[in-house]
C-alpha cells in the first residue's frame, strides 16, 4: 500500500552539497518514484472528497468532509483499527520471540545446522494462500487438525479456531509465516557478537540466564528494534489469511484495516469511503510512526549504538 | 577508465535490450488482427461447469471461423469486483461478462451492458421460449432481456439416505424446517465426528446470508416492510435467526462460521455431514465428488418450509455484452453458443451429464439421457425454481424483489455487515439479540443515506 511505505520511509539526513553532474543522473529515478508514489496518493485525496460508489453512478458528486465524517462515526472502523493495533503487535511479538529463540538455536554449529536452517526460512516463502488452505484444513480443522491434536496432548478441550478463536488463529498463522524472518535478522546480530565479551562473561561466573540477558539482548537491540519495526510494515498489510480463513469475521472480529478498505472499496465498490479510510489511517500511522522511529533512530546511526 | 566504461556499456545495452523484449511480449488488445479475425475476450466465473465451457471453445470456434475467443477465469469473489471496475469506467476489456442475477436490473440500469432483446428476435434457433421463465426473469430488466442465462438454481435440501435410516427418520418431499431439526437432532452423531446438518456459517452476502434469508421468508420475516423499514428485529426474523443459529450450534458442523458453501461441500462430499441445505446446482457436484458410500445414499428433498408454500431461491449466472464492447455482433454469437441446447448436449457427451448447466431450458430436462444421468435431481430443481417467487418471496408483501437477496445497490454492503453480525452469533461472540440490534440500526441508517427510507 502506497500510505503505508509512504510512512515507513526514513528521513534522510541532508548529504554534503554535490554538484549537479553527480545528482543529476539521478533525476530519472527520482520522478519515476515521485510519479508512481504521490500520483495514486493525490488521486485518493481527490476520492476521499468525492461522493463515488461505482454502482450508484448517479450519485456521484464533491462531498466535502462528509466522508471523513462518515469515517470517524463508523464504529467497524474503529475495530478494525483495534483489530489491527492487535493482530500487528502481537504477530509482531510473537515472531520476534520465536525468530530468537530459533536464532540462538541456529547459531552453533551442530550436524545437519543447513538442512535445519532451510527448513526454518521455508514458511517465508510458501505462498500465503497455499499456507491459509493448508492449515484451515490440517491445522485448524475441529475433528482432523494437528492443533485439536496438541490440546488432546495438553488436556485442554477441542477449540473452534476460526470461530471461537478467530483473532488468536489468524495470529497464529501470521507469526508463523513471520519467524523466518525475524530468525534471519537476529541470526545476523547473533553472528555480530564478538565472543570475547560472552567469553568474560562465563569467566566472571554467570549463568545461562544472566548473559542472555545481560550481554546478548543489549548487544542485540538495535536488531530486535530493527525486526519489530520491519515486522509491523508487513504485518499490518495482512490480507491472505484473513480472507481466505475468517472472511474479516464473525462479527469483523478479525477485520484488520487492510482488509476493511478491501471490503468497502471491492465488495461494495464505495471508493470514496474506502479512501477517506486509506486517508485517515495514514494520519494515524504517521502519528504513531514518528516517535517510534525517534525512539528507534538509534539503529540508524553507525554501527547501530547508542 | 575503458574497462569500467566497456561494462557500463554492455549492462546498458542489456538492460534497454531486455525492456524492449519485455514490451514486444505485451498481449496483443483485443481487436482485428492482420488475417481479419476478431478476438473477444469473455470474463467468466470458475465454476466447474464455465470451465466446461472454456475446454470445449474449439467447437465454436469451428462454428464461427474469423472469431476467436480469450478467456479470463476468474474466482467468484474476484469475478465481480475484475468485471464492474471494467464496465463502471468503461476500460472496454471485456465483451462478454458473466454476471449474476442481482447485478443484471443494477448493470441495465446504469447503462453498462446492452439489451439483448433484438439480437434474440433475430437468433431464432436460440429459442427464447424455451428458456425457464423465472430464470428469464431475473436477468431481465423492465422487461427487456439483459443476459442469457447460463445456469439456473434455486436451493433445497441434501440428505443421507442410509444415515437417515440408521437414526430411524424419514425425510418427505416437502419437509418443514421443524422436521428437518428433528431429523438433525437424531441424526448427529458427535462422537462419530458426523454433524446432523450443515449450513452455512461464512460472513459475505451471498454466503449464510442467502441461507439464511430463505429461513426468514419463510418464517414469516422479512428484509424491509412496504415503506422500506427495516424488519430485523420483529418478532418472525428473530424467531427466523434464533433458529438458524440455535440449529447451527446444536447440530451443525464445527466451526460453522468459516464454512461457506465450499465448506459445506466439503462436508457432504467427504461424509462428516447428514444433511445441507444449499444450491441445486452442487447435486452434480456432489455426486461426482462424494465417496461411494456418499454417492450411493444422496437423496434430495424440496427447500424446508414453515409458513410459505416454497422457499428455495433463485439465482442464474449469465452472460452479458458490455456497452463498451466493440464486437457485439461477435459477442452474441458466441453468447448464443454457449447458452444453446446444443451446448448442453455437447458439454453433456463430453464432460458427463453431471456437468452440464442446470436450470435454464425446458428441453434440457427433455433429454433422455440427462434425466437417467440425474434422476434424483433433476425434477426437483425444476420445481424448485418453479415455485420460486422473486417479487413476493415473503408472507406479507415486500417493496424489493429477490429471494435471497434485496435488489438494490446498496444490498452489498447491508449483506456483508449483516452477515459479520450473524456469523458472530453463530461463533458464539455475541447473541443473537445483539447481532440482530446491530443488523438493524446499520440498515436503518443506509437505507436513510441512500433515500429509500423517508
Amino acid at each position: 500500500m502506497t500510505t503505508i511505505s509512504q510512512a515507513a520511509v526514513p528521513v534522510k539526513s541532508s548529504a554534503r552539497r554535490g554538484s549537479w553532474s553527480r545528482r543529476a543522473p539521478l533525476l530519472p529515478a527520482l520522478v519515476i518514484t515521485l510519479v508512481l508514489t504521490q500520483i495514486p496518493f493525490a488521486l485518493t485525496i481527490w476520492y476521499s472528497l468525492q461522493r463515488w460508489n461505482l454502482l450508484n453512478p448517479g450519485q456521484k458528486g464533491f462531498a466535502g468532509l462528509d466522508n471523513f465524517r462518515a469515517t470517524f462515526g463508523d464504529d467497524t472502523f474503529w475495530k478494525a483499527i483495534k483489530n489491527t493495533v492487535v493482530l500487528t503487535g502481537g504477530a509482531t511479538v510473537a515472531s520476534t520471540a520465536a525468530g530468537l529463540v530459533l536464532a540462538m538455536l541456529l547459531q552453533k554449529k551442530f550436524l545437519g545446522r543447513g538442512v535445519a536452517r532451510t527448513l526454518a526460512i521455508t514458511p517465508f516463502f510458501v505462498m500465503p494462500v497455499a499456507v491459509a488452505l493448508f492449515w484451515r484444513s490440517a491445522m485448524f480443522d475441529p475433528s482432523f487438525g494437528l492443533l485439536g491434536w496438541l490440546t488432546d496432548l495438553v488436556g485442554l478441550p477441542r477449540v473452534n479456531w476460526l470461530s471461537e478463536q478467530s483473532m488468536l488463529s489468524i495470529i497464529m498463522i501470521t507469526s508463523w509465516r513471520w519467524t523466518p524472518f525475524a530468525m534471519l535478522v537476529l541470526l545476523a546480530g547473533l553472528q555480530a557478537l564478538p565472543d570475547d565479551q560472552l567469553e568474560a562473561a562465563r569467566v566472571d561466573g554467570a549463568n545461562w540466564w544472566q548473559q542472555l540477558r545481560n550481554v546478548i539482548l543489549p548487544h542485540l537491540r538495535p536488531f530486535l528494534e530493527l525486526t519489530a519495526l520491519l515486522l509491523s510494515m508487513n504485518i499490518i498489510q495482512t490480507f491472505g489469511e484473513i480472507a481466505l480463513l475468517t472472511a474479516g469475521g464473525p462479527a469483523f472480529g478479525t477485520t484488520n484495516i487492510t482488509y476493511y478498505v478491501y471490503l468497502r472499496a471491492f465488495n461494495s465498490f464505495d471508493f470514496g469511503t474506502a479512501s477517506a479510510y486509506g486517508l485517515v489511517t495514514l494520519v494515524l500511522t504517521i502519528a504513531l510512526a514518528l516517535p517510534a522511529l525517534r525512539l528507534l533512530s538509534g539503529i540508524f546511526q553507525q554501527e547501530g549504538r547508542r | 577508465m575503458p574497462r569500467n566504461g566497456r561494462r557500463q556499456l554492455i549492462t546498458a545495452t542489456l538492460v534497454v535490450g531486455t525492456l524492449t523484449a519485455a514490451a514486444a511480449c505485451s498481449d496483443p488488445t483485443a481487436g482485428q488482427d492482420a488475417s481479419g479475425n476478431t478476438t473477444i475476450t469473455v470474463a467468466l466465473a470458475a465454476n466447474p461447469q464455465m470451465k466446461t465451457a472454456e475446454s470445449l471453445i474449439s467447437d465454436f470456434e469451428k462454428k464461427n471461423p474469423g472469431i476467436k475467443v480469450k478467456f479470463t477465469t476468474l474466482p467468484e469473489n474476484d469475478l465481480r469486483p475484475a468485471v464492474t471496475k471494467d464496465v463502471a469506467t468503461k476500460a472496454g476489456q471485456y465483451d462478454v461478462a458473466m454476471i449474476g442475477s442481482y447485478e443484471v436490473p443494477i448493470w441495465a440500469k446504469n447503462g453498462w451492458i446492452v439489451p439483448l432483446s433484438n439480437y434474440v428476435s433475430k437468433d431464432t434457433a436460440w429459442d427464447t421460449n424455451d428458456v425457464l421463465q423465472p430464470i428469464k426473469d431475473i436477468v431481465s430488466a423492465d422487461g427487456k432481456l439483459y443476459a442469457a442465462p447460463f445456469y439456473g438454481s434455486s436451493s433445497f435440501l441434501f440428505y443421507r439416505k442410509d444415515l437417515a435410516k440408521k437414526a430411524g427418520v424419514t425425510i418427505p418431499q416437502k419437509p418443514t424446517w421443524q422436521q428437518v431439526a428433528a431429523a438433525a437432532a437424531k441424526m448427529d452423531d458427535k462422537k462419530g465426528g458426523v454433524s446432523g446438518i450443515c449450513l452455512r456459517g461464512l460472513p459475505g452476502w451471498g454466503q449464510n446470508l442467502a441461507s439464511l434469508t430463505t429461513v426468514i421468508n419463510t418464517f414469516g420475516g422479512r428484509w424491509f416492510d412496504e415503506k422500506w423499514h427495516p424488519q430485523l428485529t420483529s418478532p418472525e426474523t428473530e424467531k427466523a435467526v434464533r433458529f438458524y443459529v440455535d440449529l447451527l450450534r446444536a447440530h451443525g458442523q464445527q466451526d460453522a462460521a468459516k464454512d461457506g458453501w465450499e465448506g459445506c461441500l466439503q462436508q457432504i462430499t467427504q461424509g462428516k455431514t447428514a444433511m445441507w441445505y444449499d444450491d441445486t446446482v452442487f447435486a452434480g457436484s456432489a455426486l461426482q465428488e462424494g465417496t461411494a458410500q456418499v454417492k450411493n445414499n444422496l437423496g434430495f428433498a424440496m427447500a424446508p418450509v414453515d409458513r410459505t408454500q416454497a422457499s428455495g431461491w433463485l439465482w442464474s449466472w449469465g452472460l452479458a455484452i458490455t456497452q463498451s464492447s466493440k464486437h457485439k455482433d461477435a459477442a452474441w454469437k458466441f453468447i448464443s453458443w454457449a447458452t444453446s441446447k446444443g451446448y448442453i448436449k455437447l458439454a453433456g457427451t463430453k464432460a458427463g451429464w453431471d456437468a452440464i448447466p442446470p436450470g435454464s431450458r425446458t428441453s434440457t430436462y427433455s433429454i433422455p439421457q440427462y434425466q437417467s444421468a440425474a434422476k434424483s435431481y433433476a425434477d426437483l430443481t425444476l420445481k424448485s425454481i418453479s415455485a420460486a417467487n422473486p417479487k413476493r418471496p415473503t408472507v406479507d408483501p415486500v417493496p424489493y424483489t429477490g429471494v435471497q437477496y434485496v435488489q438494490i445497490p446498496e444490498f452489498t454492503d447491508i449483506g456483508d455487515y449483516v452477515s459479520q453480525q450473524i456469523a458472530g452469533a453463530i461463533a458464539g461472540t455475541q447473541s443473537v439479540k445483539q447481532a440482530l440490534a446491530k443488523s438493524q440500526s446499520y440498515t436503518e441508517s443506509v437505507v436513510k443515506k441512500a433515500g429509500y427510507l423517508k
